[in-house]
């Protein structure tokens, strides 16, 4: 076992463990906590595969911007474990399963499917995901969606002011 | 002549029309004319078709085919012939008089049912000649259920009253009855013939086709039409409450026309009848059974109306027997003589009623002779004619009916004998107590008596007349005359085989008749003129003026068990059974909605929750090969 | 590495934030799950762009193959910021009406 297939394993439970915590914990504050953990560790798999821009890119929009709007709103409103509302049991029970049965099928599907068997992915080789190439795509072939995103952030940025506004 | 025909049915029937759509912007008088005047001008073309005919045209017009299925073409045809031609002088004679009288009848009324009034009147002419025109059985069921239909309409003119839309229901329920066994003839007919013509029903070819089971069973069945139309036993108790209906329409559906359509019938099918012998015999026992039962409810009734609508079904039965013995002629006669005096009667009667203010009562009138001496006199004369006392037009269709009934079983001719001694006993009892002795009714009853307009007057002095020398046409030979009817009837009916009795003999019965019934009118007037029996009768009298408690019998066996199924339907079966079925339903899928409604929380969560499931399920689906697809394939 | 491997680990995240929509009635915690959602995606199509490369690579040294896959994540990424900008002033606005982030207050749908 080579040591990025290690890395591999170890980031892929510290992902599935901190999303599983972020449900669990009553603690709003430490669910975002958690969650910023589940960013990480996706991004150290983005590491791992060698897309060094998604990697910075998702640290600090979402580690960064995101969980810290996210962590920033919950503390405003001062929301904590007494605050927090519980389903009752049941309907949890029932979420669970479904989503357990949800995975359950999906996963079966994966394992019968032809098209991703005996398909590998490239780990360190191949520099697609390099700022350098990814930078020349994105300024020529995708200038256009590039552009457009922008004004989408526009509208957003007008949306969450006029929104959050007093009245 | 061809051309003639179709005019008869076509003015009555523009009548109508007019009447009808124009009943509320006519005048009174406009609409009497009208009415009136579609009659007279039917009454006319009649005449001229009538001589035509005695000179030995007889037709049948085919106009177009009314039903024309594979083999079988029923045309819509006409047929004038002696039998026919006789009828429809009748129809429109009687029917225009007593169009005529009703103008003034009927002038009380408000203009709008006044025209509504000849609307109907007209309608059921226009009905009645088709019913006699018609070339085929189907074309007379028309004619039939048209009549039916105005006679429901007549009786229940007055349709505020309760009781008077309850006789109508009556009349028509019962007709339904015989026309459904006129209608099974009609089918057994056409099953076995292929055809519905007379011309080609009567003739010998197709009675040889007929099993005599066949033309047994067609015949019975065709005189259960009849019984229900001419109200024999034991569908007669209609016609006594169909004197609900307007006095002239008494006269004219009730007595003259309508109720004389079975004997129509069966004179029309004479040839079947001949050759069945079962049906000849009922129709002989159940017309002289009604003509005797009939006679002796007449002996006790107390509304004039009342005892013409027995009397009626009496002289019916006379006629059916006349039927039964083979005497057609003397049926058809007896028919004609009849429509004269007894019209002459009900008018008589609805004059005495009109001068009464509406009082039907004969034991509150009395002494009637001399406020209305022209009611007085003709109503006397039509009494005599209905007595059978020569040479009034009476003794001569009802002797040769009585005769051939002798000539058939002596039994028959004895008990008409007595059917006749209480006609002539009970017209006499109606007779005495409503015109002679003193007047009983009220002052100003009295004060406003008087005699009715000439409108009323003239058509009850022309059939006053008529009933006297009516029975002209019908001398027969034994006092000399040689019978004109039976002459010009002879190529429609069969010739009468038993009609063979020694002269001696019908002196003798004739003797014996006309002197029972002498007997009875000077009892009757002897008994009633000074003291009319005025107490509630007693006994067997009881009973009499009850009707024999048929109405009741019937309520009990038919009517009542019928209401408590209908009852019993409408409240258990409709109401728990149906209803609860329905509701049920109702209630289910309101419950069950109410149970799925709580699903729709409005909260996101939950609808997540089910789109989940619902991707699980449609994956498992689709992985399972498109099972779902595969279920509603194969 | 097999693409199965994170396949299913897309997989097991991507329903983790289901359960979690699913059993969680705060509404910030269900706009987290709904961005661990999205992130498990964006692992999914980063894993399959490398594989498409590695199939097309074989062939052609100098290949671009896969890189729309990553251009895809990063717009992905674009629109889940503007996302949770106003996601964000929805539920600030929704706790000052009603002083919770209980989403059960939010049934409005049923009439």
């Amino acid at each position: 076992m080579s040591a990025t297939q290690i890395l591999f394993w170890i980031l892929s439970v510290v992902a599935l463990f901190s999303a599983i915590m972020v449900l669990l914990s009553k603690n709003p504050v430490h669910s975002v906590l958690w969650l910023i953990a589940v960013f990480f560790s996706i991004s150290g798999h983005y590491i791992l595969l060698n897309a060094q821009f998604l990697a910075i890119v998702n640290m600090i929009v979402y580690a960064g911007a995101i969980m810290v709007l996210f962590l920033f709103v919950v503390m405003l409103m001062n929301l904590n474990k007494e605050t927090e509302p519980q389903k009752n049991l049941w309907l949890k029970l029932a979420g669970v399963v479904s989503g357990g049965c949800l995975l359950m099928i999906l996963v079966s599907l994966i394992r019968q499917a032809s098209e991703v068997t005996n398909k590998q992915v490239l780990l360190k080789d191949g520099n697609i995901g390099l700022i350098k190439n990814l930078g020349k795509a994105l300024f020529s072939d995708y200038v256009v969606p590039f552009e457009i995103s922008s004004v989408l952030f526009l509208s957003a940025m007008i949306g969450a002011v006029v929104i959050g506004k007093k009245n | 002549m061809n051309q003639l025909v179709y005019l008869v049915p076509l003015f009555p029937l523009l009548g109508f029309l007019i009447n009808g759509l124009g009943r509320k912007s006519l005048s009174k008088s406009m609409i009497g004319t009208i009415g009136s005047g579609a009659i007279l001008a039917s009454f006319v073309v009649s005449l001229m078709l009538f001589f035509q005919v005695k000179n030995g045209a007889v037709a049948t017009v085919n106009y177009f085919n009314f039903i024309n299925v594979q083999n079988l073409t029923i045309p819509f045809a006409f047929q004038v012939d002696q039998l026919s031609s006789l009828f429809l002088l009748i129809i429109t004679g009687v029917g225009f008089l007593i169009h005529l009288y009703s103008t003034a009848y009927m002038h009380e009324e408000e203009p709008q049912h006044f025209g509504r009034y000849f609307a109907y009147l007209n309608l059921f002419v226009f009905s009645m000649l088709l019913l006699v025109m018609g070339a085929n059985y189907v074309i007379m069921f028309i004619g039939w259920e048209g009549v039916g239909l105005c006679s429901y309409l007549l009786i229940g003119f007055w349709f505020k009253n309760d009781n008077y839309n309850y006789a109508a229901k009556k009349a028509f329920i019962m007709n339904r009855i015989g026309d459904l066994g006129f209608l099974l003839a009609i089918f057994w007919i056409i099953a076995k013939l292929g055809t519905v013509n007379y011309a080609d029903v009567f003739t010998n070819d197709s009675i040889q086709k007929l099993s005599s089971t066949d033309i047994t069973a067609i015949t019975i069945l065709l005189f259960v039409g009849a019984m229900g139309k001419s109200a024999q036993i034991p569908l007669y108790t209609w016609l006594p409450d169909a004197m609900a209906g307007p006095t002239p329409v008494s006269a004219l559906i009730h007595a003259a026309t309508m109720v004389t359509a079975g004997i129509y019938m069966i004179a029309r099918s004479n040839l079947l009848y001949s050759a069945s012998e079962v049906a000849q015999n009922l129709v002989a026992i159940i017309g002289l059974a009604t003509a005797l039962f009939s006679a002796t409810i007449a002996l006790k009734q107390n509304d004039i109306k009342k005892v013409l609508a027995y009397s009626t079904v009496s002289q019916l039965g006379y006629m059916f027997l006349g039927l039964g013995v083979g005497a057609y002629t003397g049926a058809v006669f007896h028919v004609m003589t009849h429509a004269f005096f007894k019209a002459l009667l009900f008018l008589g009667a609805g004059s005495v009623i009109h001068a009464m203010h509406h009082e039907q009562d004969i034991r509150k009138m009395g002494g009637l002779k001399k406020h209305l001496p022209i009611t007085h006199i003709t109503f006397l004369l039509g009494c005599i004619a209905i007595s059978g006392i020569p040479p009034f037009s009476g003794f001569f269709s009802k002797d040769e009916i009585l005769a051939a009934a002798f000539a058939h079983n002596p039994i028959y001719w004895g008990l008409g004998v007595a059917g006749a001694a209480m006609t002539a006993f009970y017209m006499f009892r109606l007779y005495a107590t409503t015109f002679l002795g003193t007047f009983r009714g009220t002052q100003d009853q009295e004060h406003h008596l008087h005699e009715s307009p000439s409108a009323m007057t003239i058509p009850l002095i022309v059939l006053a007349v008529l009933s006297v020398i009516g029975g002209f046409v019908g001398v027969p030979e034994v006092l000399g005359g040689h019978h004109a009817l039976h002459e010009f009837l002879s190529p429609v009916l069969v010739t009468e085989q038993h009609h063979e009795i020694a002269h001696q003999t019908e002196y003798m019965l004739m003797g014996i008749s006309v002197a029972i019934a002498a007997i009875a009118i000077i009892f009757a007037i002897n008994k009633f003129s000074k003291k009319p029996d005025l107490q509630d009768a007693q006994g067997l009298g009881k009973t009499l003026e009850n009707k024999w408690y048929i109405d009741e019998l019937y309520d009990a066996v038919i009517v009542n068990p019928l209401n408590n199924l209908a009852g019993f339907f409408k409240n258990v079966v409709e109401k728990s059974g149906i209803d609860g079925i329905v509701n049920g339903v109702g209630r289910l899928v309101s419950y069950s909605s109410r149970q799925i409604r709580l699903i729709q929380s409005g909260q996101v969560g939950g609808y997540i929750l089910f789109m989940v499931m619902a991707i699980v399920v449609i994956v498992l689906i689709w992985v399972n090969d498109g099972f779902i697809y595969k279920l509603f394939t194969k | 590495m097999p693409i199965q491997y994170y396949i299913v680990l897309s997989l097991a995240l991507f329903c983790i934030g289901i359960v979690g929509v699913l059993t969680r009635r705060n509404a910030i915690i269900i706009f987290m799950c709904i961005e661990l959602m999205l992130n498990a995606v964006n692992l999914l199509l980063v894993a399959f762009s490398k594989m498409h490369h590695n199939t097309v690579l074989a062939a052609d040294k100098a290949t671009q193959a896969g890189i729309e896959g990553q251009l895809f994540v990063f717009f992905i990424m674009v629109v889940a910021a503007a996302e949770v900008s106003v996601g964000l002033a929805i539920i600030v606005m929704m706790f000052r009406n009603t002083h919770s982030v209980d989403v059960n207050f939010l049934n409005r749908l049923k009439n």
